[in-house]
């Protein structure tokens, strides 16, 4: 292997390029060598055989837009856990305690959101409520 | 060795990599069929060679032959730029995989991976997150009312679940202090009292590997966690508008992705390569690589035994065991390995 640092890099970023080659060279495929014969049927949204009603672009539950602000809260969260947990046994007991002061308040967040009813889906008392 | 050399060696490994990886991927689609038609008391494909053994081969030729619709209503660089998306990070991720030992060919000295960088769990994790966007592209790119439901739904279930995956993995990376998972496998070598495997699994990290699983079922949209593309009520969740060859990345991306995620748990939970017989030296480079793929086989059967077996979960369920049970888990799980290795150094 030649001696730089970014040298292992090299054929990762080789294969990254021979995937999207790959991918693109599918999608050319198909599109290629299938045959077209589009009828006014094929081209409306599939609705099992109902006539669509407008399309989709619609409102969704806000609930989709919760999950993703929580995924960055905790995602983070773990993040910052994994430069932590490679170095634990040289930080010893210091890093432990360190550490737990930083999951305690990321779970008092999480206590939170359960009884704010966040993490609730079903048709359940906290919906009730409104 | 040379910066030429070096990429010899590396385009070499790609092309047999990728080999491995499609025909691997052709083959778990072969496999799941035949077993589950053995669980539902049929045979599966038969009729295509010898045990339905061509059939991979068939469908990927009937995939290329069929008609490619794009239809009028969507959004179409996004509607052809997410299956190759979910496709090259599905491809992308075995890139940093070891799968055994290193090998002398030639007097140069190489690893049996495509390349050894030191944080190659990041690597993966990083790839394999994009993944996310390939699903909530499609679904809504797609402007079916369909394929947004599957596509909200696979994107809200895969975030959840990532995040439990995440931090299972912590446990793993406290016990063995290492972001390479070359480092990971080689702190797994060797017994507890002469009979016992060291690996992670054994080493206190069971939960994790508990969590690992469901989360994994749930990362690749697998029974019991196919919500997204439940065929009952969403037809076929974010890929219902898709069709021919674009249909059918969707559907590599996903074995591609199963088989990622096997040889994550083989490499960070199963020892690796490590396993009960070393051998003479000839065997020693042939017979590790071996036991890797015996792991990630059996870890495929796991999945399709699973699929074979159990019914669907409802989707408050799936979010409630997901963000009520195996996130305080995790957490519960890393604390009490921290404490345990912080006592001990």
């Amino acid at each position: 292997m030649p001696d730089n640092y970014f040298a292992p890099y090299l054929p990762l970023l080789m294969h990254f390029l021979a995937a999207c080659l790959l991918a693109a060279a599918i999608v050319a495929l198909s599109a290629i060598l299938g045959y077209r014969k589009p009828t006014r049927a094929k081209l409306s949204p599939y609705e099992c055989g109902m006539t669509p009603l407008g399309d989709a672009r619609e409102r969704f539950s806000v609930k989709f837009y919760l999950v993703a602000m929580m995924f960055i809260l905790f995602d983070v969260e773990a993040v910052f856990l994994y430069p932590w947990a490679v170095i634990l046994r040289d930080l010893k007991m210091f890093g432990f305690w360190e550490m737990l002061v930083y999951i305690g308040i990321v779970l008092v967040g999480f206590v939170y959101i359960w009884k704010k009813g966040v993490l609730d889906w079903g048709p359940s008392r906290a919906r009730g409520r409104g | 060795m040379s910066i030429s050399t070096f990429v010899i060696v590396s385009v070499i490994k790609i092309v047999i990599a990728l080999a491995v990886l499609l025909t691997s991927v052709a083959y778990s689609v072969w496999l799941e069929r035949k077993v589950l038609g053995h669980i539902q008391n049929r045979w599966g494909p038969s009729y295509v060679g010898p045990f339905g053994l061509l059939q991979p081969l068939a469908d990927g030729l009937k995939f290329i032959f069929k008609e490619d619709l794009t239809p009028p209503h969507v959004h179409k660089a996004l509607y052809i730029a997410a299956p190759m998306l979910s496709v090259i990070c599905a491809v992308s991720s075995i890139a940093v995989i070891p799968i055994g030992n290193w090998v002398d060919v030639a007097g140069l000295h190489i690893p049996l991976e495509i390349t050894d960088v030191n944080i190659g769990l990041l690597v993966i994790l990083g790839i394999t997150s994009m993944g996310v966007y390939g699903v909530a592209l499609a679904g809504w790119s797609s402007n079916n009312k369909y394929s947004l439901l599957g596509g909200l739904r696979a994107s809200a279930q895969m975030v959840s679940y990532e995040i439990s995956l995440g931090l299972s993995l912590i446990g793993v990376l406290i016990v063995s202090g290492s972001f390479s998972l070359r480092q990971i496998v080689d702190a797994q070598g060797g017994r507890f009292w002469g009979f016992v495997p060291r690996w992670n699994v054994f080493h206190g990290q069971e939960v994790a590997f508990f969590i690992y699983l469901m989360s994994a079922y749930a990362e690749t949209n697998r029974v019991p966690f196919d919500l997204p593309e439940a065929e009952t009520e969403l037809v076929a969740g974010y890929h219902t508008e898709y069709s021919a060859m674009k249909f059918a990345m969707f559907f590599m991306a996903e074995y591609a992705n199963m088989i990622t995620v096997g040889c994550l748990a083989t490499l960070l939970f199963l020892g690796g390569w490590h396993g009960p017989i070393v051998g003479p030296p000839l065997a020693r480079v042939i017979l590790p690589v071996f036991w890797f793929g015996l792991k990630v086989f059996g870890f495929m059967i796991l999945y399709i035994w699973v699929r074979g077996t159990l019914p669907r979960f409802r989707y408050d369920q799936l979010m409630a065991f997901g963000w009520k049970f195996l996130f305080p888990l995790a957490v519960a799980n890393l604390v009490v390995t921290a404490l345990v290795v912080a006592v001990r150094a």
